[in-house]
């Protein structure tokens, strides 16, 4: 087992707030253990400014084992850095060379804007599930949980992109800032479940609307799928797209019904 | 679209914003993936319309059925009476060209429309350089693609079906005015060039308008890639062929 | 004030205690239920399921979370799975078996009557998270799957892959998110409870900083709900997440909550070694693997070759050793201590001589590496990441780490706290696992108090109330709290010391660790109560925070949060000093049986201690609420 220690050169973005135009600051950090995880090399450097009377980095950051979705970070041009399959929090300094010099940014999206350093507000992502990223049963009506018999492969297939963290890190790899995976997965989970078809169609048009409201579009790079930590893929994007065109069709039918 | 940070609470988000309905068409396209199914459909109508033109024009490779009398000229002759007499002379050719004119514009207006949205999603860019990981240089570059394969069209117009810019246009005589035009090197290069971009446009467009349409099947996924590989394959080297066919003597008119 | 820990059982036997008190509650009517404003202060699984529920009812209801969205609280961690009574095995399996397992589970500490109730509800939560769009596995047949979990021998936990928590959570804030679109619910997202306001004995409301902002905000309410989770990350190395804290539970107690059973925490075994000194936390890998990997250190101390060249002879396999019936499947707490004695006999494996190895040699052998990559791939993958070590070649090295909190919030039988009107659900109460927590129980228990206790046991208390004013935010002592939050937050700022937050954290963690850890004795416990203050008084003279109070300061958030690990600390190990007997989570070595087992005393120590706050950190003032057991018989837990 090795336990070298790595000397490191980080350019990292600093902004004092929204409004600040924000520049790169280079920090030279010696004697990093591989054992780190990347945030922890942070947490260092945060220790040794607080120790030089410098404000620390700013980052978002909560479970650090890739679940929570809270940490994001652009780090050397690929949102969550280079490892595949996996956040910011599951990345170690192993997969770095001494002598390296990393750049890490924070997400870029104008629906993405930054709080603070590398923190950025990724509330944009409630407003479109709150827009339809649900099935409604109100508490205490619910039949009995076997009622309905699910097919293993729909399960599956629903849980598969039921396990999006929302961390943003489509959006951020997305050359056209679009958060069409975001959305896509919340509506493939939903729409493939025999619990969700009452919305259905109601969901896809109001969640695809919504999302419009506040990202890019989809030219179908596939780069989000390449930076998701939970390797969804892009093949829910295109559920959406004919979900879509099938709900503006049907819901004009209950509309002129009404 | 751009977001200030706000604070306070949140609340009422999904009822707040009720939009008035448009005109159905109107409407769909008014979303982003609305112009993702008008991307797609018009552009599967000139993929439809590049590969037909494709093999049409391999008739300048059949020989003279008659001396002066080519087989590429009867094609333009048989297009242009396309079903007369149902339909008037040049009625089928109109009714073609509207249609393509309109695919051109709607796919070229949505486009635009997508690119501005796209830049108002991201109006600080990274300060650092990207490292894409499947971003492929056909997906990234179709608006410069796209913009060649557009002033290609107007060229291409001007030159082989009104002759505006061939220095030896006859009305008709297609196998003349093609060897007219391409054997005028620098001519025959902006073709060249032209036909690349068209194809790697086709390499990420053909692909790309399944998932736009949302046409997704774990059966044929798998083809979705070979096929955009092979419609791009065809009709670059189909249409390369005829400038190097002219230039290399193959397409050659006694009268040029 | 005094404290009045009346747990207001209701009355009648105690299957039938939930239905009558469910027919003897005060309502309050549709219409009127918008008169009402209840504040609900975390979005995790009791606070979602509490918020989409009271606003579905009427309420207006306000949530607060202090993450940028309440997606990410840390119920989204949860692995394993959910309890749910359903007998769908056909396998033996009733309320009444859940009831008891989880009383057992809990070393015979918790309240039978709320144990009970939780066991009943398991069943409509399974229903209600189905119908919510939670991709729970399923067999081919269409139909739900179990698997079975420690200490019960029925197979009753509900599972979404190893993602449990997260698809439940996920459901929750769905269910709230579209009561967020409709207007029902008001939602502060990065906004951080600080104090909460008690007017006339009531509680009347919350004081909140802003994080972005620094902004110091009142809000008043009729009823107020803490959802704001455990406090095992008192210990820093914990399988917590970073922002995981007390503040919200130790700011109600200093105004008047309760705080019971601090000292029962648990030890989850499995989790992956502190690596370093600058570790921010430890991750857990699912106990699961004890199926298959035989757990072992060297025979003799100071062994320092490596793990395949240490011959069968001088390898110590020491659970199979001492609980030849159980083996390497010991529960939580015998197998994390017996973890802890081969450590601290210098046997301890891995650079830092803090783990011991879990090899799955003999499992590759016998089953083949393919059926262990099968079962366990995923969790190999994640371990190698962590590590840099591929355990198909080298044995796993593990080491027991701080997972769960059994103590917190006193509630009564309403989950109400000692303040009436302030309410604690979820990990954050303490009502519900005794000394001890059963696998895939915490998920089953903050989904029960959000979706079917609370917003019942709520109108109870609101319904009298109707059309009385209460106190707004200009009320003298919504002020006063206002300007002691000024006050503190300025004193942080302005103390200028050399330390960071997080380096008392951790400092304060490794006493609190070392001592009342997962064995505690007289001396150690003694030790850490002189060592915490004096601690203490150097976090306050000595804390340095830079920036500014009025932008997003992490250092500052970390810095309150650290004010009120210590003051909790002092409590943790003053209430397992107090406990002078070994239950469940709670060990004292002092305590134990020849073969090394926990030894309750249940003449002595049948009760729920529950701390007052008397203005004094060090001198808390204890309360007993006696535990009543007329159903079940106390017995010794054996796994021999």
């Amino acid at each position: 087992m090795s336990h070298s220690l790595k000397n490191l050169k980080l350019k990292i973005w600093r902004q004092k707030g929204p409004e600040d135009k924000g520049r790169f600051e280079t920090y030279d950090i010696p004697e990093i253990s591989d054992e780190a995880s990347f945030l922890e090399m942070l947490d260092i450097l945060n220790e040794r400014l607080i120790t030089d009377n410098t404000e620390p980095v700013s980052f978002d950051h909560d479970c650090r084992e890739g679940i929570c979705g809270t940490c994001s970070l652009m780090i050397n041009g690929q949102a969550h850095g280079p490892q595949r399959a996996s956040a910011t929090c599951q990345l170690h300094m192993r997969t770095f060379k001494s002598g390296d010099e990393i750049v890490i940014e924070p997400w870029r999206a104008s629906a993405f804007p930054i709080i603070k350093d590398l923190m950025v507000d990724r509330s944009a992502f409630d407003r479109i599930i709150e827009s339809g990223g649900f099935i409604t049963a109100a508490t205490g009506g619910a039949p009995d949980a076997n009622l309905i018999p699910i097919p293993k492969p729909v399960a599956d297939a629903a849980m598969d992109s039921a396990a999006c963290i929302g961390c943003g890190a489509c959006v951020a790899a997305c050359p056209n800032g679009a958060a069409n995976l975001f959305t896509a997965a919340k509506l493939t989970h939903l729409n493939l479940l025999p619990q969700g078809q009452a919305e259905r169609f109601k969901r896809s048009e109001a969640m695809v609307e919504t999302m419009d409201s506040y990202f890019g579009s989809c030219t179908n790079h596939g780069e989000c799928e390449a930076a998701c930590p939970k390797e969804i893929s892009v093949d829910v994007i295109a559920m959406m797209n004919s979900d879509y065109r099938k709900a503006k069709i049907t819901n004009r039918k209950t509309l002129s019904r009404t | 679209m751009a977001q200030t940070l706000r604070r306070g609470p949140v609340s009422g988000t999904a009822v707040a914003q009720k939009r008035k309905r448009k005109p159905f068409l109107v409407d769909l396209y008014a979303t982003a993936v609305g112009k993702k199914y008008v991307m797609a459909i018009t552009g599967l109508a000139m993929i439809g319309f590049v590969v037909v033109h494709m093999l049409g024009n391999l008739k300048l490779f059949q020989a003279e059925t008659s001396p002066g009398v080519y087989p590429i000229d009867a094609y333009g002759d048989w297009l242009r009476s396309l079903l007369y007499p149902a339909l008037p002379k040049y009625g089928t050719l109109w009714l073609l060209r509207v249609g393509l004119l309109g695919a051109v514009l709607l796919h070229v207006h949505a486009a635009y429309g997508l690119t501005v949205m796209n830049r108002k999603a991201r109006p600080v860019r990274y300060q650092s350089s990207r490292d894409y990981q499947i971003a492929t240089f056909a997906s990234r570059s179709m608006r410069w693609t796209g913009i060649i394969v557009l002033a290609f069209i107007v060229w291409h117009l001007a030159d082989l079906t009104l002759g505006w810019v061939n220095p030896d246009f006859v009305y008709g005589e297609v196998y003349r005015n093609v060897d007219a035009s391409l054997s005028r090197i620098p001519v025959a290069i902006f073709y060249i060039i032209a036909n690349i971009a068209l194809g790697i446009h086709l390499f990420h467009g053909v692909w790309s308008l399944f998932q736009s349409m949302g046409w997704n099947n774990p059966r044929f996924n798998s083809w979705r890639r070979s096929l955009a590989t092979g419609i791009a394959t065809a009709v670059v080297v189909g249409n390369v062929s005829f400038p190097i066919a002219v230039l290399a003597g193959v397409v050659s008119h006694p009268s040029v | 004030m005094s404290i009045n820990l009346d747990s207001k059982i209701p009355a009648g036997p105690l299957a039938d205690k939930w239905d009558n008190y469910k027919s003897d509650e005060k309502l309050v009517n549709p219409s009127n239920k918008r008169k009402f404003k209840i504040i609900v202060v975390g979005t995790g699984l009791a606070g979602a399921s509490a918020c989409a529920t009271l606003a579905e009812l009427g309420y207006q209801v306000e949530a607060f979370t202090f993450h940028d969205s309440p997606r990410r609280a840390h119920s989204i961690a949860a692995q394993g799975g959910i309890n749910g009574a359903k007998n769908y095995r056909g396998d033996g399996d009733s309320v009444h078996r859940l009831f008891y397992d989880t009383i057992k589970g809990g070393d015979f500490r918790s309240r039978e009557s709320n144990v009970h109730r939780l066991a009943q509800v398991s069943v409509d939560i399974i229903d209600q998270m189905v119908a919510q769009g939670v991709p729970f596995a399923r067999e081919y047949g269409g139909m739900l799957d179990n698997r079975s979990f420690g200490g019960a021998q029925v197979s009753r936990t509900f599972y979404a892959r190893g993602q449990t928590g997260q698809q439940l959570l996920l459901g929750a804030y769905q269910q709230m998110a579209s009561q967020v679109g409709l207007g029902n619910i008001k939602l502060w997202n990065r906004m951080e409870l600080v104090d909460v306001v008690v007017v006339d004995g009531q509680c009347a409301g919350i004081v909140t900083r802003d994080l972005m902002t620094g902004e110091i905000i009142s809000h008043a309410a009729h009823a107020v709900v803490l959802a704001t989770g455990g406090y095992g990350n008192a210990f820093f190395l914990s399988t917590n997440a970073m922002a995981c804290n007390v503040t919200a539970a130790w700011r109600a107690h200093r105004k008047g909550a309760a705080f019971a059973n601090p000292c029962y925490t648990q030890i989850h075994p499995t989790c992956i070694p502190q690596s370093d000194d600058f570790q921010s936390k430890l991750t857990l890998m699912s106990e699961s693997l004890r199926n298959d990997g035989r757990v072992w250190v060297p025979a003799v101390a100071g062994d320092e070759r490596a793990p395949h060249l240490i011959p069968e002879a001088e390898r110590d396999y020491y659970l199979e050793r001492l609980y030849p019936s159980f083996g390497n499947l010991a529960p939580r707490d015998i197998s994390s201590r017996a973890a802890k004695r081969a450590v601290d006999s210098g046997r301890g494996v891995g650079p830092l001589k803090n783990g011991v190895y879990l090899d799955f040699a003999d499992a590759i052998g016998r089953l083949g590496k393919s059926v262990v990559e099968e079962r366990y791939g995923n969790l190999f993958e994640m371990y190698a990441r962590i590590t840099g070590e591929d355990p198909y070649t080298v044995p796993m090295r593990i080491y027991p780490a701080s997972h769960y909190t059994m103590g917190g919030v006193w509630v009564d039988y309403e989950l109400m706290t000692t303040i009436p009107g302030l309410y604690a659900a979820g990990e954050a109460n303490f009502s519900d696992h005794g000394a001890n927590r059963l696998g895939a129980s915490a998920l089953m228990q903050g989904l029960a108090d959000g979706y079917f206790v609370l917003p019942y046991t709520i109108s109870n208390y609101l319904a009298p109330m109707l059309n009385k004013a209460i106190p707004d935010t200009n009320h003298e002592a919504f002020k006063l709290a206002e300007r002691e939050v000024k006050d503190r937050y300025s004193r942080y700022m302005s103390i200028g010391g050399r330390r960071s937050p997080d380096y008392f954290h951790r400092e304060v963690g490794k006493i609190i660790w070392d001592y009342c850890g997962m064995e505690r004795n007289q001396t150690g416990l003694e030790k850490a109560l002189s060592e915490l203050p004096a601690l203490y008084e150097e976090f306050k003279t000595d804390l340095r925070v830079t920036g500014d109070s009025e932008s997003m300061n992490q250092t500052l958030e970390k810095a309150g949060r650290v004010d009120d690990f210590f003051q909790l600390g002092m409590l943790m190990c003053k209430d397992a000093l107090d406990r002078e007997e070994s239950c469940g989570g709670h060990f004292r070595s002092e305590h134990q049986t020849e073969e090394g087992e926990a030894l309750r005393d249940d003449d002595n120590f049948a009760h729920v201690s529950a701390w007052e706050w008397s203005g004094d950190p060090t001198a808390p003032i204890l309360h007993k609420e006696n535990l009543e057991y007329e159903v079940v018989k106390l017995q010794t837990r054996s796994y021999k």
